[in-house]
């Protein structure tokens, strides 16, 4: 007889858990060998602790009561909860603090569309190691487990997330049409978004912004108001060795749906996947939330994303 | 061409779209000459129902896409570029109801809530709540003008073009909602992955 789980969650038999073990495994070994530590931190937190800091726009957390009432929450990224942790267990500890995880994560997901509530991820988090020679390491250690699980074919996109926040300061737009064209970019609505600035008289500049993608030459033709932001993404790339920037696709458009980013943000794209498998990026004001203000940058691999991609390029897929 | 695969809608939108990629220099007379083929490997195209198309160009099946603002706005939640107003297949999302006295504004008076039958429950039920009513969303599949002359519901909400089925069926617009037109929209990773080309074909749209 068939007994139902609850839909975007699954069972996972011997065939399948071998090959996860071998990624998560293969990851893992690559995160230690760089220096990052294991941690592990609880599947339910309180709400009033955590909550209100990881807004994923497609739904949230799943929250529930204890015995006394308090609201949890089920953990919905490990980035949180590893800046509470820094926050209350490394109060006063050397800097850098290197820190890796693999764990399930918790989303809301609207019914019937196959996606997962219950999703594995694998990352690490660097606190404390500001700007480029932070995010350089970052991605070194993402393409390293990349390479190690043998994924062949990725690419890795690049932008800022305080690009396009910038750019439309620098144009003078309204603060509340500037929220309106930023929630456009992250719902991926070009046409809202050039009728918005058209209504501002700066559509061109925006929309050649938001769509700008390309290899190393595009950060030289980008307008004047860019220059900060671009110098940062510049100054990442020259850290990165020669075949971890062949890589790279600059993506000034780039907006990642966590309302934490502040600097650099990355996603993987592999030909064999429609969605994008992996993303991190730079959160410099979260861990202040947390009692401890430190730069901070990091990234999570979906594995069971990595899996999909693995099993397509084996079959040749494009 | 590039290596595109583009997803194209049969039905309403069908003909204006391939007209737009034939002047692409797509060669679409093999799509026109065959309408129970569905993957057009040479001229990168496979066809489907309007309401597929976010399906496909989601997971990667397609690259780019045409369909309706209706359908977008429906399955808000797929995670596609929305790339172009292609500026063709005008329709308008209308609240309508049998012609005289409006029966939906008297359920809502007496009643307390409306019922509304639409092939759009998410668009509908996002309306009311953004105009402050109660209603009860009959999901349908086809043949709306039938519900609120069979008692099934009050009112509909329907995309309308001319206004004619509406009017054939003794049905008359109470509100527009919302307009819809064709759309270009584009898989998340092609659009990074093959940037190139769907910059290339978008500004040829733009330049036509």
């Amino acid at each position: 007889m068939n007994r139902p789980i609850p839909s975007g969650t699954r069972d996972v038999l011997p065939d399948e858990m071998r090959e996860l073990r071998a990624i998560t495994g293969a990851l893992h070994d690559v995160f230690i060998e760089r220096g990052y530590g294991e941690v592990y931190t609880p599947a339910i937190e309180y709400e009033a602790v955590v909550g209100g800091h990881a807004v994923d726009i497609v739904g949230g957390g799943y929250h529930l009561f204890d015995e006394h009432g308090n609201v949890l929450v089920l953990r919905t990224d490990m980035t949180v909860p590893i800046a509470r942790v820094v926050g209350s267990r490394y109060a006063h500890a050397e800097l850098p603090l290197r820190f890796c995880y693999a764990a399930h994560v918790y989303r809301v997901v609207r019914a019937q569309r196959g996606h997962p509530r219950e999703l594995l991820q694998a990352g690490i988090e660097l606190i404390g190691s500001p700007a480029a020679g932070g995010t350089a390491e970052v991605l070194t250690v993402l393409c390293a487990a990349l390479d190690a699980v043998g994924l062949q074919g990725y690419r890795i996109g690049l932008g800022d997330a305080a690009l396009i926040p910038g750019l439309l300061a620098a144009l003078e737009v309204p603060p509340d049409a500037a929220q309106r064209m930023l929630a456009e970019l992250v719902t991926r609505d070009f046409v809202g978004l050039e009728h918005e600035a058209a209504e501002h008289g700066v559509a061109d500049e925006v929309l050649a912004a938001a769509t700008t993608r390309g290899g190393p030459e595009v950060l030289d033709a980008a307008p004047g108001p860019l220059a900060d932001a671009l110098a940062g993404l510049r100054g990442v790339h020259e850290l990165l060795g020669p075949e971890l920037a062949s890589r790279v696709i600059f993506d000034l458009g780039l907006a990642r749906d966590l309302d934490y980013y502040t600097g650099a943000v990355f996603e993987v794209y592999d030909e064999a996947l429609g969605t994008p498998l992996a993303g991190g990026g730079r959160y410099d004001d979260l861990l202040g939330r947390f009692g401890r203000p430190l730069p901070a940058v990091g990234f999570a691999i979906n594995v069971d994303r990595l899996h999909v991609a693995l099993a397509g390029e084996e079959r040749g897929l494009r | 061409m590039s290596d595109l695969r583009i997803a194209v809608p049969r039905g309403a939108l069908f003909s204006d779209t391939l007209d737009l990629l034939a002047s692409l220099g797509i060669d679409t007379d093999e799509v026109r000459a065959n309408d129970r083929k569905l993957l057009f490997e040479d001229a990168g195209l496979i066809t489907m129902r309007p309401s597929d198309v976010p399906t496909y160009v989601a997971s990667g099946a397609a690259d780019l896409g045409i369909t309706g603002k209706d359908v977008l706005m429906e399955q808000s939640d797929r995670p596609v570029y929305e790339l172009l107003d292609l500026g063709y297949g005008r329709c308008t999302m209308v609240l309508a109801t049998i012609d005289g006295p409006d029966p939906a504004a008297e359920a809502l008076r007496r009643l307390g809530v409306m019922r509304v039958a639409t092939k759009y429950p998410r668009i509908s039920a996002q309306y009311f709540e953004d105009t402050g009513r109660q209603a009860e969303i009959v999901e349908v599949k086809g043949s709306v003008e039938l519900a609120p002359l069979t008692g099934l519901a009050e009112a509909i909400v329907d995309l309308t073009a001319t206004g004619t089925t509406l009017r054939e069926n003794g049905l008359v617009v109470r509100e527009e909602i919302a307009v819809a037109t064709a759309r270009l929209i584009a898989n998340p990773v092609a659009h990074k992955l093959r940037a190139a080309a769907i910059d290339d074909l978008v500004g040829r749209i733009r330049a036509r």
